[in-house]
């Protein structure tokens, strides 16, 4: 029988089956050293974080030493002196950002309302497309606009207007600049309005079919399903989504360092100019004139990173809190 | 019945007044574009691309040595920012699961909205300053760290979208599971992993604030990786706040062709994406 030979052929296998273990062996290790680079690489996005926040505390140590709490309260920023207070960047950027959110929040909400609800799927989809192609255009060329068109534009019609008829108001007082905290509060307008905008449309498109038709069917026009359906439901996502435009207009550097003109002063009117905290950074810290000058410059930066981290984190938690519900629900 | 007609009357103004609103957004939107495409095709020549700025006050130059810096510093910025992005996402949808993944995503996330002149304060305070001078190397590392939680986030959602079965049917051939991983997991979200990639290239070509101190910008070119180098956002931004008109002219034609590349690369970004929509 040739059956028989199978004894034999167990024998010569046997050394193979060694190599192939010791194989298996080497692969398994080859898994493990793998999964080890991949842990290296998603730690240091962790890593990142907790080096900035490090670092920029122990950057801004010798001004904190120095004015301490007066830092953030001080008025008079003056590198040859060695005076540094920082309010002024810090009115100049809380200014520009509120107003900018103020004017941005009802157009994008609009905006976001109007491309999916109102407008035709197709004419949606591309407003949409033109709205995200606006949030794509980088902040300098948005600067490069602002300083060239559209601040000689303020000088000449928008703000001799309102210094004429507003003029005897403390907030628009003083000569027409063109670069100013109007111009400021207009760029950062602009360039806001598409994040809102994109995330809240998302947020209004989450918002169940079902709760939309409930609305209509109990009778309701369009306007009253909006706001009786789909508002409330994205109520959270929504204001996160203000929010997370609030953290990137504080965040804003180059539109807003190129049209605001850039003087340290606190001032009602908005057609002064002004200065904001990323602005102050710009301009000054490649060419620090001082240790004490570059630290003071880095307290401004850890002003700026602690703020936008809080916003940033309150804003996620907000949209995960829609997003996730949404998308768990869609699974089941 | 007045009621009705009431109700009617304002659902129809407020859609309206939505319409409006939506008008308004894209007014500056179009009036921005309008503006790049006027006075950058009537700027740009052929000695933008072959000459180096002239002198403040003289006519003539161009940004050759800001395109180059850009494109040496998007690839550097790349070699790091890529694999550290990638790896990670791997690590997310792959291995992770738990509160260790979960912090891992939000730091991504929170890290993207961190402004990113802070990145380049921190590209300073840890390259800049042991290295002793401003540097391609420094600005690179800042627009890689601004590219790491874009690359993490669209990679991971790409991962997550490959079928388990097609891990199972490799693992049960006997291919380990990083050959696995590499070969077949990656391999076919690859279309949406390059979308994720020129998404991020297209943001960081973009990026000036960084730059500002780690890469500085230079008038001339550069001969290492060690010096200053110039970038075109650099070059855009001390060229528009100049009082030269012949300045503004090459801060146009630059924001032409920068907003070209960018565009270029989102529309490529989404031709990988279709493509990918087609594959599944």
């Amino acid at each position: 029988m040739p059956h028989n030979e199978t004894d034999l052929i167990e024998v010569s296998v046997l050394p193979q089956v060694e190599t192939h273990r010791w194989q298996l062996k080497k692969k398994l290790s080859g898994d493990s050293a793998f999964r080890g680079v991949t842990v290296l690489f998603a730690f240091s996005v962790l890593a990142i974080l907790l080096v900035m926040v490090a670092g920029m505390c122990k950057e801004s140590l010798p001004a904190f030493a120095k004015f301490g709490w007066k830092f953030v309260t001080g008025r008079n920023w003056d590198a040859v002196q060695g005076s540094f207070g920082a309010l002024p960047f810090i009115w100049g950027s809380v200014i520009s950002s509120i107003f900018a959110l103020l004017l941005a929040t009802p157009l994008s909400l609009g905006t976001a309302i109007f491309i999916a609800e109102i407008a035709p799927k197709k004419v949606g989809g591309v407003i949409a497309s033109l709205v995200e192609l606006l949030a794509a255009i980088p902040s300098v060329i948005y600067g490069l606009w602002g300083v060239l068109v559209m601040a000689p534009w303020l000088q000449r019609t928008v703000e001799p207007f309102l210094a004429e008829h507003l003029g005897n108001t403390p907030f628009f007082s003083g000569a027409p600049y063109g670069v100013s905290m109007l111009a400021a509060i207009f760029i950062l307008m602009i360039m806001v309005v598409p994040i809102i905008t994109s995330i809240t449309k998302e947020i209004i498109l989450a918002v169940p079919q079902s709760q939309k038709e409930a609305a209509i069917a109990l009778g309701a026009t369009r306007w009253e399903m909006i706001r009786i359906a789909v508002l409330p439901y994205g109520k959270s996502g929504i204001l996160g989504s203000v929010i997370l435009g609030l953290g990137r207009a504080i965040g804003e550097t180059m539109a807003v360092t190129m049209v605001i003109g850039n003087t340290p002063q606190i001032s009602l009117s908005l057609l002064a100019p002004g200065y904001t905290m990323p602005s102050v950074i710009a301009n000054e810290f490649a060419e620090a004139a001082s240790n004490l000058h570059a630290a003071a410059l880095m307290e401004i930066g850890l002003i700026l990173l602690v703020v936008t981290l809080v916003i940033n984190v309150l804003a996620r938690l907000l949209i995960w809190s829609v997003t996730r519900g949404e998308k768990e629900g869609r699974r089941i | 019945m007045t009621g009705l007609a009431w109700r009617k009357g304002k659902s129809a103004g407020m859609t309206l007044l939505m319409a409006m609103f939506t008008l308004a957004v894209l007014i500056p939107l179009v009036l921005i574009f309008v503006y790049i495409i006027k006075m950058g095709f009537s700027s740009i020549n052929l000695d933008f691309f072959t000459q180096i700025p002239k002198p403040p006050g003289e006519t003539g130059g161009g940004m050759a040595n800001g395109l180059a810096g850009s494109v040496m510093l998007i690839l550097l910025a790349s070699l790091f920012g890529i694999p550290v992005g990638i790896f990670g996402a791997i690590y997310l949808s792959e291995y992770g699961g738990g509160r260790f993944s979960d912090l891992i995503r939000f730091s991504a996330d929170v890290l993207s909205g961190i402004p990113s002149i802070i990145t380049g304060m921190v590209a300073y305070t840890l390259l800049v300053v042991p290295m002793k001078g401003f540097s391609a190397l420094a600005g690179a590392f800042a627009l890689a760290l601004i590219m790491i939680p874009i690359v993490l986030r669209t990679t991971e959602e790409q991962l997550k979208l490959v079928p388990g079965t097609l891990r199972e049917a490799s693992l049960a051939l006997g291919v380990p599971l990083w050959r696995t991983t590499l070969k077949v997991t990656l391999r076919s979200a690859l279309t949406g992993v390059m979308t994720g990639i020129l998404l991020a290239i297209a943001r960081i070509s973009g990026e000036t604030a960084p730059l500002l101190f780690t890469a500085l910008g230079n008038q001339f070119w550069s001969k290492s990786l060690l010096e200053p180098i110039a970038a075109m956002p650099l070059q855009i931004f001390s060229f528009a706040i100049s009082p030269y008109d012949d300045w503004h002219r090459l801060a146009w034609a630059g924001a032409l062709v920068l907003v070209t590349i960018m565009f270029g690369l989102s529309l490529a970004a989404r031709f990988f994406g279709r493509k990918r929509q087609q594959g599944n």
